[in-house]
């Protein structure tokens, strides 16, 4: 169409070709990824794969009591990321131009927490969670642990939301008599709604791919956990612990990875449908 | 006349309104602001006359937006903003630490340059303020936001679809609609901050026959930078220059008989 009205440029057409290679590797990696696991998990996968207990290390049996442990630790995750994480944006959000050393400090710290490596994560849980404070190997020390890991990610996401909030609407909701709490809980926050909700969502994709910040703090027993202080397996130790100790274990290290995977898949869809939904919601109600 | 405007070609009639005969609702005294180390508000003395349309001219830069936003302290968002001298608004004095400012800002309602209506429905962000104040009776809130949209003469043209976003309205509706959730919340004064300037010929003629009807219930202050509006809709006129108030007198007289050079100056278009 309009490449014909374009005078011919050698190296914007390189790099054009070059640009279009780059974008089928993530493609070709996903599809090579998820095939190899669609192809050799689907098998595995039935009812009874979701509602039976391990048994026999793994080999056999589902991964009933795994899941129930994952939807633990995540719960506790979550408690103790959503409210905290929201206050501290909303906190930061408030204070955005203010360049105090404390404060600066703060941000810094987030951001370098945001970033550290999930093994360090899981060391510091083990010897602060685990031991200092003694709540062992547990669902409780995984939560924790793991809370500590996505906070700071989700506080850097959500921030952005509130941030990213068109000014004028602050200065107009000023104008209407709103102080700066009513304006931030009532016109701001809502706007930033499906912000927050697209890093709760990255959050908990990151937290259920967790697997080194959980073998040290939640443990890996298969068995289903009747408190939050007994230890319980999480589906990514699952997979690790199928795919690297227990000789015959591939098939439902497949398989547990399958669940996982589509589990991940229905959350970045439901990212995007809430998104739009939150926004149209918010756009006309 | 030489030097002036002709009003008359702007359909205006005369008014023979004089300050001395007013009720006065805003007065400032010895009012300077800095921005830093910047001053832009010099010594300004003014009484502005209650239930009247006095119109802020001057060239860009002067201090007619920073004079208004001293009204309902907006300028306390400018973190740099250091005001000096009084200001009373129906015999409060606004600039005290201790006053609420949500309230003044209540009393004091703004409509801004662009129309900024809040991303919900027409109902609810005429409702809003009443909302915020805890108003829940649904008789009282469908009241108010008739009573408001005829108000800012929009209601017959979204009675029908009150509950569609209000993002879907035309420019000139948006700012009909800000100045109905502006008056829903019943305030003394209304600043307009150059109201019309982001709209078409004929949403601003509507803009400015809503001034008017306004006028009999509400205080109106409003800054344009266009010398035919505030010629058209306003009764008394105030030209600032470089941070000072140069003149400020009933609108006939500033336009067709200005005491001051600079106003004469600027108001024949020789500079600004």
């Amino acid at each position: 169409m309009c490449r014909t009205a374009l005078p011919k440029n050698n190296r914007f057409e390189t790099l054009e070709f070059f640009s279009t290679m780059a974008a089928f590797v993530p493609v070709a990696f996903f599809l090579v990824l998820f095939g190899q696991i669609l192809v050799d998990g689907i098998s595995g996968l039935s009812w009874d794969f979701l509602t039976q207990n391990p048994l026999d290390a793994g080999r056999q049996g589902g991964i009933a009591s795994i899941v129930l442990s994952t939807a633990y630790i995540l719960g506790i995750c979550l408690i103790i990321t959503i409210p905290f994480g929201l206050m501290l944006a909303i906190y930061l959000t408030l204070n955005e131009n203010n360049t105090n050393g404390s404060l600066l400090f703060l941000r810094r710290s987030i951001m370098v927490l945001a970033g550290m490596p999930s093994i360090v994560v899981g060391l510091f849980g083990n010897a602060f969670f685990s031991i200092s404070l003694g709540l062992g190997f547990s669902i409780l020390s995984g939560g924790l642990t793991l809370a500590c890991m996505v906070l700071p990610f989700f506080i850097l996401v959500s921030e952005q939301a509130l941030r990213s909030v068109p000014k004028h609407y602050y200065i107009n909701a000023y104008a209407l008599g709103l102080n700066q709490s009513s304006t931030l809980f009532k016109i701001a926050l809502p706007l930033a709604i499906p912000g927050i909700g697209a890093a709760l969502i990255l959050s908990i994709g990151r937290a259920l791919a967790e697997t080194a910040a959980l073998i040290f703090t939640a443990g890996y027993v298969t068995r289903t956990p009747e408190s939050v202080l007994d230890s319980g397996r999480a589906l990514s130790v699952h997979i690790f612990d199928l795919a690297m100790n227990v000789p015959g274990g591939n098939q439902n290290a497949f398989s547990t990875a399958l669940v996982l995977i589509i589990f991940l898949i229905l959350l970045s869809i439901a990212t995007r449908f809430l998104g739009k939904s939150l926004v149209n919601r918010v756009g006309v109600v | 006349m030489t030097h002036g405007f002709d009003l008359e070609a702007l359909g205006r009639a005369r008014s023979h309104l004089s300050l001395r005969n007013e009720n006065i609702c805003i007065e400032a005294r010895d009012l300077q602001l800095f921005y830093g180390d910047k001053q832009a508000l010099h010594n300004i003395n003014m009484r502005i006359p209650e239930k009247r349309v006095s119109a802020f001219i001057g060239p860009s830069g002067c201090g007619k937006s920073t004079l208004l936003r001293c009204f309902n302290r907006m300028n306390d968002l400018v973190e740099t903003c250091r005001i000096e001298g009084q200001i009373e608004i129906n015999g409060t004095n606004i600039n005290n630490k201790a006053l609420d400012v949500a309230e003044l800002r209540q009393k004091v309602g703004m409509v801004f340059q662009k129309p900024n209506p809040f991303p919900k429905s027409i109902y609810e962000n005429v409702a809003y303020g009443l909302r915020l104040q805890g108003v829940k009776s649904r008789r009282i809130l469908d009241e108010v936001v008739e009573k408001s949209l005829r108000g800012a003469a929009l209601w017959d043209e979204v009675k029908d679809r009150l509950h569609d976003s209000a993002l879907g309205l035309s420019g000139g509706q948006q700012q009909r609609l800000v100045i109905a959730r502006a008056i829903a919340i019943e305030p003394e004064v209304l600043l307009l901050d150059e109201p019309a300037s982001a709209l078409d010929p004929i949403s601003t003629l509507k803009i400015e026959e809503l001034i008017n009807d306004l006028k009999s219930k509400y205080t109106i202050v409003i800054v344009t930078h266009n010398m035919q509006q505030a010629a058209r809709v306003s009764d008394y006129t105030a030209f600032m220059y470089m941070g000072e108030l140069i003149e400020f007198g009933d609108t006939d007289s500033l336009f067709t008989n200005p005491k001051k050079k600079q106003t004469e100056d600027y108001i024949t278009g020789r500079y600004g």
